[in-house]
C-alpha cells in the first residue's frame, strides 16, 4: 500500500487518512520498511556514503529495529530531520522512531509527549579550544567567544554554566556542524562546544588534531537514545528490546560472527533466550522467536557497532568510557532477558 | 584685375592620394583602451581601481584552482596528494569530492540505474511549458501541458499508472459534469463541476486505482520522496511550483481585478499575506504545522508538503505578474469583448488571456528563476537539496572538513541554469517590446 | 421627468438570482463566502481536534516563561533570565537593525553599480556586469554562507592584534577582527545637550536653506550653492560650540581620590599597597572613561563598581564600598577636609581629564577579545554586506531601467540648452527615471526585509532564530510561535510598503 500515502496526498483534498495513530507495528508491516528519522548529518552516526546508503551509529540502531521487525536491515526508509523538525516528524507520524542523537530530557519525555526507549550513547557537554590558547580549564574561559550549534540543550547548558560560574561569554549560534568547525578553526570563535563524542569526531578531522584539546569538564548529562510516540507501548517495547538484545549480545559474548553457531542451542540459558531456542520472548513482543537473531546479525553486537562507526579504530576514535559494559566499569546495562 | 593674374594656373590633381593610416593614437587598439579605459582621470582611477580588484582576486583564486585535486577518495588523501605534487602549504581545492559524489548532487538518492527517469520527467516539463513560453506553438498543445504534470509525477516517482490516471480522471469527470449539467443551469453546473469530482477522488478514485492495477499491473519502480535530493529535488519543487501555481496564479490575478467585492477582497488578502511572509516561514509552517491543519490522522510527504507551500507562494507571485500583464492591455480590448457579446470567460478566455499571458512571460520567467533560487532553503527543513547534501557529504568521514569546494560547485550549477534563462527572460522581453513597436 | 415612464415593477423570482445580472454577483458571492467559511472552520476544526490529540492546546503563556538561553547581540536589555517574550523583542530589533541598515546600503550599491554599468569605460561596465549577474543569479543562502566564511577566514583574529602580531588597528581605534569589527563607541559629557542642540538648530537651518534656496530658483532662476553651504552649516556650529565647551571645562583636571594610602603615591605604588583596587564610577560618563583609560595604562588590575550618580557614589566611596573615587578638584578638598574616623582619603599623584562633551570609547584588548567600543559582530556584517549585494544587483538592473527609460531626447535637450553633464544626470535624468525606479524599488526593499530572515545561516539572532527559532525549538510551541512569526512579517512589510507607497504617491508625476 505504498501508493496509498501518496496518491491520496495527491487528491486535491488531501482527505485521505493514512492510519498513524493506532498500532505503530502493524504499520510498519504493512507498509514493508520502517521510517526512521536520523541527523542531516553527523559523523559518525548518520552520513550517507557516496553509494547514498545512510551509515553510523544511531542509523544502525534503526537497522536492527528493521530486522527485527521485518527480517530485512535495508527496508529502512531515513528521513533526515533537522534540530527543529525532529520532534514535529515524530509526533505527526511522518516517522516511527527517531534515531537522531537526542538527548533524554524530563521536558521532552512528559511534555513533549514521547518515549525514550534507552540509551545508545551516554555524551556530556564539552569544551574543545586550541592548544595555543593555553587554557586548561573550563573556568578559565571568562569572557571567551564560544561557537555552538542552535536548536539543541547545548545552549541551555551553556547559558546555565557560565551563569552558575558567575563569567562572561558570547555565543556565536551555528546552524550546522561543518559550519561550526569553519569558524572555529579561522579563529572567529576560542571554544567550540558541543557533545563530546561530537568533538572528538570533529577535532579527528583537523589537519593537525593535535594542536586542540578537549577540556576535562564535561558540563551537563546528555544521554542520547531513541525514542518513539508515547502511547503505543508494544511498539515502544520492540525498539527498547532491541537495543536491549543488541547491548546484551556484547556482554554475553554473541558477535555476527559466532552468532549462527550460537543460534543453534548453547548452554548459557540467557543466551538461548534472547536468540529465541529457548522460552517465548519474541511471541511476548509480538514478534517471531528470531528477531534478536535478526536485529544483531544487522550489523553486530552494541560493541561492533561502536567500533565500526565511531571506535578507536576509526578516523572518529572514540573511546568507550561510559558507554563500556557495566561489567567493565561503564554505564551499559540491559534488562535481563527473561 | 584679370590682367595681373591673365594665365592663373590652377592645381588641379589628376590622382587620388593614397589613403593614409589614421594617427596611431586615432585606431585601433589604443584608440580603443584611449577611449574606453582612460578618457578622463575620472576613468583612469576606476580603470586601475578595477584592475587592481581583478588582480586580487585572481592572486588569490587562481592558484587554489590550478592546483586542485580531481582524484581521491578522501579528504585526507587529497591533503596526502597535494603535500607531493605541491607541498604542504600550497593552496590546493579538493574537487575530488565533486567527481566521487557529483551523482549525489544532482539526483540524490535516486536509483543510479533510473537516472534516465528525472531526465526525461525535464524534457517532459520543457515540452509542457513550451506553449506557454513560444508563441509559435498551436494552442492545442495546451493539453499536454495540463496532462504533463501526472505524466511528471508518474516518471519521477513510479508506482503504477493508474494512480496519476484515475486522479487525472477526475478533471474529465469535472469537465463532463460542467458541459451535462451546464443545458441546464450554468451555475448548477459550475457547483457540480467542484463537488462531483471532490467526491469522486475522495470515494472512487482510490479503489479504482487498486483494482486497475490489480487487473491491470502496468508501472515503473516505486521511488519513495526520501530518495530525491540535489539538484533533482530543487527542480522539481520549482518545477512543480511554476506548474502548478500558474493556473491558481491566473485565477487569483482574475480574483484581484474582479469588481465581486468579496472574491476581490479575498484575493487580495491571499496574496497579499502570502506575499509579505518571508518563504521560510511558510517552509516552516508546512514541515511542522500542515498537519494540524489537515484531519487527524492524514500523514503526507515532506517533500509534497514542501510543494504545496512553494505552489500556493508562487501562485500569489505569479498572480502579480499577471495582474501586471491585465493592466497593461488597453482598455479597449475588453470593451470589444464585450462589445462582440462575449460573457466573462469566453472574454477572458479567448481575447485578454493571450494577449496577457503574453505579456507576463518575461515576469513568470523570472518569477521561476527567484523560485528556483530559492528552493535552497528547504535545507531548514530538513530536506536534501543541493545544500543539504552538501552538509550530508561532509559528515561522511571521508569528506568531513572540506568546504569551498562543495559551495563553488553548488554556486557554479546554479548561475549556468539560473543565467540562462535570465538570458531568455531578456531576448523575450526584447521581442516583446519590438512586437509593440 | 414626468415623461419618463417607470419601469413594469418586477416581482422577485427564484431564478432571477441566477439570470438576472443585478442579483447574480450577489449569488456569486454569497456561494463564495460560504465556501470560504466553510473551508475556515474546516481548518480550525481539523487543528483543535489534532491539538486535542496530541494533548497540546493554544496558548501564548510560553511568552512568559524564562527563555534561559543567551543572545550576543541585543539592542535592549536581555539575560538568559528574561522571558521568551523578551527574546523575541530582542529579535525582532535585530531584524529592523539589519533590514534598515541592509536597505541603505543596497540602494548606494545598486544607484552606484546601475550607473556604472552604464559608463563607458570598458572594463568597469564589464566588471559591472558580473558583479550584477553574479548575484542575481546564485541563490542568496550561497552568498550569505560564503561572505561569512570569506569574511572569518580573511580577517585576523583578535590575538593577533597583541604585541608581536602581525594585525594592528585602524588609525589606531577600528579593529576590523574575525570576530566583528570594534569601532570607538560615543560617551556624552557635560555640555552635550548643547552640542546636540545645537546640531539640531543646523539641521532645521540647513533644511530652511534649501527652501529658500529653492524658491529663489524658481523666482529668480538663480542657483545658489546649496551643497557647500549645507555642508558647512553641517560641521561649524557644531565643531566651534564643541572646541568653545571644550576650552571651557573639558581640560579641566580632576583629582584621584583614595582611602588607607599615603598622600603623594602613585597610582601603581597604591595598587601595590592594597588587596584589591575597587573604584566607584558612574558607567556610561566620561570621567569613568577617562578614569579606566588611566588604569588600563596604569596597568593595574581593579573592579569597577557602579554607581548611577555622583553622590551615591560619594557615599559608596564614604562606607568603604570602594577604595578609589575621582572628583572634581573644587570638591577634592572639602571630602579630605572633612572627612572623619576611619575614612582618610588622600590625593594620588595622577589626575584624570574631566572630558569633553563629547568622547569616543576606544576598543581595547581583554582577556579572549576586544573590549569597549561598539562590537559589530561579524554575523550581523555578514548577513548585512550578503543582504545589501544581492539586493543592490537588482536594484542596479532597476537602475539602468530607469535612467534607460529616459529617452536621449532629454540629455540633447538639456545639453543643448547649455547643462553640464552633472546637471543634466541631477536636474533632468534622475528625476524622470525615479518615477520608474520607486515601485519595483519597494518590492525590492520588501525582498531584502523577508530575506533578512535567512539569518539563521550566519547565526544573527533575528526574530526567525530567537522566537521562530530557539523559542519554538524550547518549549514545542510551533503554532503559536510561526502564527506570531507570521503576523510580524506580514505587519512589517504592510508598514514598508505603506511608507514606500505614501513617498511614490508623492513623487509621481501629477497628473491634472
Amino acid at each position: 500500500m505504498k501508493k496509498t500515502a501518496f496518491l491520496g496526498a495527491l487528491t486535491v483534498s488531501g482527505l485521505v487518512a493514512g492510519a498513524a495513530a493506532a498500532a505503530t507495528l502493524e504499520d510498519v508491516q504493512e507498509r514493508g520498511n520502517l521510517n526512521c528519522g536520523v541527523s542531516t548529518g553527523l559523523p559518525g552516526f548518520s552520513a550517507p556514503n557516496s553509494a547514498g546508503e545512510w551509515e553510523g551509529f544511531d542509523v544502525a540502531v534503526c537497522r536492527a529495529v528493521a530486522a527485527a521487525v521485518l527480517g530485512d536491515p535495508t527496508a529502512v526508509e531515513f528521513v533526515p530531520t533537522t534540530g527543529q523538525t525532529r520532534f514535529t516528524a515524530l509526533a505527526s507520524g511522518e516517522i516511527d522512531m527517531l534515531s537522531r542523537n537526542t538527548t533524554w530530557t524530563f521536558s521532552r519525555d512528559n511534555d513533549l509527549k514521547f518515549e525514550f526507549v534507552g540509551v545508545n550513547y551516554y555524551d556530556g557537554q564539552g569544551f574543545l579550544v586550541p592548544k595555543a590558547l593555553g587554557v586548561t580549564s573550563a573556568k578559565d574561559l571568562d569572557g571567551a567567544t564560544v561557537c555552538i550549534q542552535t536548536g539543541t540543550t547545548t545552549e541551555l547548558n551553556l547559558a546555565d554554566f557560565f551563569r552558575t560560574n558567575n563569567m562572561d561569554y558570547e555565543p556565536v549560534p551555528i546552524e550546522t556542524n561543518a559550519e561550526a568547525q569553519q569558524q572555529y578553526l579561522a579563529g572567529a570563535c576560542d571554544v567550540y562546544t558541543t557533545d563530546a563524542s561530537g568533538l572528538a569526531a570533529t577535532r579527528a578531522t583537523f589537519e593537525t588534531p593535535s594542536d586542540h584539546v578537549i577540556l576535562p569538564e564535561i558540563i551537563s548529562k546528555e544521554p542520547l537514545g531513541p525514542l518513539v510516540r508515547h502511547g503505543d507501548n508494544e511498539w515502544g517495547d520492540i525498539a527498547r528490546w532491541t537495543l536491549n538484545a543488541l547491548i546484551a549480545a556484547e556482554e554475553y559474548g554473541i558477535t555476527s560472527a559466532n552468532i549462527d553457531e550460537l543460534a543453534e542451542g548453547t548452554n548459557n540459558p540467557e543466551i538461548n533466550r534472547i536468540l529465541g531456542t529457548e522460552g517465548n520472548l519474541g511471541e511476548m513482543i509480538g514478534l517471531d522467536s528470531d528477531w534478536a537473531v535478526r536485529a544483531i546479525k544487522a550489523g553486530g553486537n552494541y560493541g561492533e557497532l561502536f567500533e565500526r562507526h565511531i571506535g578507536e579504530s576509526t578516523p572518529i576514535g572514540l573511546a568507550r568510557g561510559l558507554n563500556a559494559q557495566w561489567t567493565e566499569g561503564g554505564l551499559l546495562y540491559s534488562p535481563p532477558f527473561r | 584685375m584679370s590682367d595681373t593674374h591673365a594665365q592663373t594656373v590652377r592645381f588641379v590633381r589628376e590622382s587620388m592620394l593614397p589613403e593614409q593610416e589614421p594617427p596611431l593614437a586615432e585606431s585601433g587598439v589604443l584608440k580603443w583602451v584611449r577611449e574606453n579605459l582612460f578618457s578622463g582621470w575620472l576613468n583612469i582611477l576606476l580603470t586601475v581601481l578595477s584592475l587592481a580588484f581583478i588582480w586580487f582576486v585572481l592572486s588569490h583564486l587562481l592558484p587554489w584552482f590550478l592546483n586542485s585535486v580531481w582524484s581521491a577518495g578522501s579528504l585526507s588523501e587529497c591533503r596526502e596528494i597535494r603535500d607531493e605534487v605541491f607541498g604542504p602549504d600550497a593552496s590546493s581545492a579538493c574537487f575530488a569530492v565533486i567527481t566521487d559524489r557529483w551523482h549525489q548532487l544532482v539526483f540524490g538518492f535516486y536509483p543510479p540505474e533510473f537516472y534516465w527517469r528525472p531526465i526525461v520527467a525535464l524534457l517532459l516539463f520543457l515540452a509542457a511549458m513550451a506553449p506557454v513560453l513560444f508563441a509559435g506553438i498551436p494552442r492545442k498543445a495546451l493539453w499536454f501541458s495540463a496532462a504533463a504534470p501526472f505524466l511528471i509525477y508518474f516518471v519521477l516517482w513510479g508506482g503504477t499508472i493508474w494512480g496519476p490516471l484515475a486522479v487525472a480522471l477526475g478533471f474529465v469527470v469535472g469537465y463532463a459534469t460542467f458541459v451535462g449539467l451546464s443545458r441546464f443551469n450554468a451555475l448548477l453546473a459550475t457547483l457540480g463541476a467542484i463537488v462531483v469530482p471532490i467526491l469522486y477522488w475522495l470515494f472512487v478514485a482510490g479503489p479504482l486505482a487498486g483494482a486497475l492495477a490489480s487487473v491491470l499491473p502496468i508501472g515503473l519502480t516505486f521511488v519513495p520522496s526520501d530518495d530525491f535530493g540535489g539538484f533533482q529535488l530543487s527542480f522539481i519543487i520549482g518545477m512543480a511550483g511554476i506548474l502548478l501555481s500558474l493556473p491558481l496564479g491566473i485565477l487569483l490575478a482574475l480574483g484581484r481585478q474582479s469588481n465581486l467585492f468579496i472574491i476581490n477582497k479575498t484575493s487580495v488578502a491571499f496574496i497579499e499575506i502570502i506575499r509579505g511572509v518571508p518563504l521560510i516561514v511558510w517552509l516552516f509552517t508546512a514541515s511542522l504545522l500542515l498537519n494540524y491543519f489537515l484531519p487527524p490522522g492524514t500523514n503526507f510527504d515532506l517533500m509534497l508538503r514542501v510543494i504545496i507551500m512553494v505552489t500556493l507562494f508562487a501562485s500569489a507571485y505569479i498572480a502579480e505578474v499577471v495582474r501586471g500583464g491585465l493592466a497593461a492591455l488597453p482598455k479597449g480590448q475588453y470593451e470589444a469583448a464585450d462589445a462582440l457579446g462575449l460573457d466573462y470567460w469566453r472574454s477572458m478566455r479567448l481575447i485578454i488571456l493571450p494577449q496577457a499571458l503574453k505579456i507576463s512571460i518575461p515576469g513568470i520567467v523570472n518569477t521561476f528563476i527567484g523560485l528556483f533560487k530559492d528552493t535552497t532553503l528547504v535545507v531548514f527543513i530538513g530536506l536534501l537539496d543541493p545544500i543539504g547534501l552538501s552538509n550530508a557529504i561532509r559528515a561522511s568521514t571521508e569528506w568531513n572538513g572540506i568546504y569551498w569546494e562543495l559551495f563553488v560547485f553548488i554556486g557554479l550549477m546554479f548561475f549556468i541554469c539560473c543565467f540562462s534563462m535570465s538570458r531568455y527572460s531578456i531576448y523575450l522581453e526584447n521581442k516583446l517590446q519590438r512586437e509593440h513597436r | 421627468m414626468s415623461t419618463l415612464s417607470e419601469p413594469p415593477k418586477e416581482s422577485f423570482r427564484l431564478s432571477m438570482l441566477i439570470y438576472d445580472t443585478r442579483y447574480r454577483s450577489l449569488t456569486i458571492q454569497t456561494v463564495a463566502m460560504i465556501l470560504l467559511v466553510l473551508m475556515i472552520s474546516w481548518l480550525v476544526s481539523n487543528t483543535v481536534q489534532n491539538l486535542e490529540n496530541l494533548g497540546k492546546d493554544f496558548d501564548f503563556g510560553f511568552l512568559g516563561q524564562r527563555a534561559g538561553y543567551d543572545i550576543n547581540q541585543r539592542l535592549v536589555e536581555y539575560t538568559s533570565q528574561s522571558t521568551h517574550a523578551r527574546a523575541a523583542l530582542v529579535g525582532i530589533l535585530n531584524t529592523i537593525l539589519v533590514a534598515f541598515l541592509g536597505c541603505a546600503l543596497a540602494t548606494i550599491l545598486g544607484v552606484i553599480a546601475g550607473v556604472l554599468r552604464l559608463s563607458k569605460n570598458w572594463l568597469v561596465s564589464r566588471l559591472m556586469a558580473v558583479y550584477v549577474e553574479g548575484f542575481r543569479n546564485v541563490p542568496l543562502l550561497l552568498w550569505i554562507i560564503a561572505i561569512f566564511a570569506l569574511m572569518t577566514e580573511s580577517t585576523p583574529m583578535p590575538r593577533d592584534f597583541r604585541e608581536g602580531g602581525d594585525a594592528s588597528m585602524l588609525f589606531g581605534s577600528i579593529a576590523i577582527s574575525n570576530r566583528g569589527v570594534y569601532v570607538p563607541a560615543p560617551v556624552w559629557g557635560e555640555g552635550a545637550s548643547l552640542l546636540i542642540g545645537v546640531f539640531v538648530i543646523s539641521l532645521i537651518a540647513i533644511w530652511a536653506f534649501r527652501r529658500y534656496a529653492h524658491r529663489r530658483q524658481e523666482a529668480t532662476g538663480d542657483i545658489l550653492p546649496v551643497f557647500r553651504v549645507s555642508l558647512a552649516l553641517f560641521f561649524i556650529p557644531v565643531l566651534l560650540t564643541y572646541f568653545a565647551i571644550a576650552f571651557a571645562n573639558g581640560r579641566t583636571e580632576q583629582a584621584i581620590l583614595a582611602t588607607g594610602g599615603e598622600a603623594g603615591l602613585t597610582l601603581t605604588e597604591y595598587a601595590e599597597s592594597q588587596e584589591s583596587l575597587n573604584v566607584c564610577l558612574i558607567p556610561g560618563t566620561t570621567t569613568a572613561l577617562n578614569l579606566e583609560k588611566t588604569l588600563r595604562g596604569a596597568d593595574v588590575r581593579y573592579n569597577a563598581v557602579p554607581f548611577n550618580d555622583e553622590g551615591q557614589a560619594l557615599e559608596g566611596f564614604q562606607v568603604g564600598d570602594c577604595n578609589v573615587l575621582s572628583v572634581p578638584a573644587t570638591q577634592s578638598d572639602p571630602i579630605i577636609a572633612e572627612a572623619e574616623g576611619g575614612f582618610a582619603p588622600v590625593p594620588l599623584v595622577e589626575t584624570i581629564r574631566r572630558g569633553n562633551a563629547l568622547e569616543f570609547e576606544q576598543p581595547y584588548l581583554g582577556g579572549f577579545n576586544f573590549d569597549g567600543g561598539i562590537h559589530l559582530r561579524n554575523s550581523l556584517i555578514a548577513l548585512w554586506l550578503a543582504l545589501s549585494l544581492y539586493t543592490g544587483a537588482f536594484i542596479a538592473e532597476i537602475v539602468r531601467g530607469g535612467i534607460l527609460s529616459v529617452s536621449k531626447g532629454q540629455t540633447e535637450a538639456a545639453y543643448a540648452l547649455g547643462l553640464r553633464p552633472n546637471r543634466t544626470m541631477n536636474l533632468v535624468i534622475l528625476p524622470q527615471a525615479m518615477r520608474v525606479i520607486i515601485p519595483p524599488l519597494i518590492s525590492q526593499y520588501l525582498n531584502l526585509t523577508k530575506n533578512s530572515s535567512l539569518a539563521i545561516a550566519v547565526g544573527y539572532m533575528d526574530v526567525r532564530s530567537t522566537l521562530g527559532g530557539i523559542t519554538i525549538n524550547q518549549t514545542g510551541r510551533e503554532l503559536e510561535g510561526m502564527l506570531l512569526l507570521g503576523l510580524f512579517y506580514l505587519v512589517l512589510s504592510l508598514l514598508i510598503s505603506g511608507a514606500m507607497n505614501f513617498y511614490n504617491s508623492r513623487v509621481k508625476l501629477k497628473e491634472r
